[in-house]
């Protein structure tokens, strides 16, 4: 699985755990990352933590696309995250997804869900509020 | 290192740490006590979250919080039973220093039949001046029987 060509470039982090983009949503990235031994948990299972970076990292790439929509070049960092684990996560691709729900200037509130073979059941999600800084800052 | 009444030892499972996610992190066992366990994070170039400032990722250190309040949660029950992360909040109150390790304290303060309810702290040096608190709920898997 390969990132798209003008996919927006991911972290370090998020690069060594095999997350890609997958494809873009309107400005929307949703990341991919295919199941390993290193995001394995229990025998069989995701790693709650493996899901935990998904969603944040998904999180973050949903704002800085909104953010880059409008041309801002402003640094973004964590304030804090609520994950919800919803079900077991398979051996097998997870997918993640971030929903604006609000953008001020200071914050952004956003909606994140992880999901496998059914978009329509995910398999955890995750409430973020993201502290939108100055570049300099 | 303290010691628990228990016939559940998280320095010995710590082995638990070696493998998986947990084993890519580079995550290792430090202490624990009666309710709490402490891991240590070393910082790694592959963790990093900002390439320009290199400090480290917060999905490493919410993988760390995971599973030191889950083997604290193991430790004051005294015996492990299945059970799987209902939620997790984390606040970050600073980021992480660079090249510092991360260490992470979890804590079990409430055990039910069906629950254990966890908190806990990542620092990098002064527990004082954590970098992050963490609350979480585990739910066991098969209620075990009294």
């Amino acid at each position: 699985m390969s990132g798209l060509p003008d996919s927006p470039t991911l972290p370090p982090y998020a690069q060594a755990m095999g997350m890609v983009v997958d494809q873009l949503e309107g400005t929307t990235p949703i990341l991919a990352m295919d199941f390993a031994d290193h995001v394995q948990g229990r025998p069989g299972y995701l790693h709650g933590g493996a899901i935990s970076g998904l969603l944040e990292m998904a999180g973050f790439a949903a704002l800085r696309a909104h953010l880059d929509a409008e041309d801002s070049d402003r640094a973004l960092k964590p304030i804090n995250v609520s994950i919800q684990f919803l079900r077991g996560g398979k051996s097998q691709t997870t997918y993640a997804a971030g929903r604006i729900h609000r953008v001020g200037r200071r914050n952004g509130h956003v909606l994140v869900e992880a999901w496998q073979d059914d978009r329509e059941n995910p398999i955890a999600s995750a409430v973020m509020n993201i502290l939108i800084a100055p570049a300099e800052d | 290192m303290a010691t628990t009444p228990s016939f559940f030892d998280p320095s010995k499972a710590a082995v638990l740490l070696q493998h998986g996610h947990s084993g890519w992190l580079g995550t290792e066992y430090l202490d624990h006590g009666p309710n709490w366990v402490e891991l240590a994070l070393p910082w790694q170039e592959k963790l990093v979250g900002q390439p320009e400032t290199g400090i480290i990722a917060s999905g490493p250190i919410i993988a760390m919080m995971d599973m030191a309040t889950a083997l604290s949660a193991w430790t004051k029950r005294g015996k492990f039973v299945g059970q799987a992360t209902l939620d997790l909040r984390v606040d970050y109150t600073r980021p992480a220093r660079p090249q510092h390790t991360v260490i992470g304290r979890g804590e079990c303060y409430k055990l039910t039949k069906s629950a254990a309810f966890v908190r806990g702290i990542a620092h990098d040096g002064d527990p004082d001046d954590p970098v992050a608190h963490v609350a979480g709920v585990f739910m066991t898997l098969q209620v075990p029987r009294a």
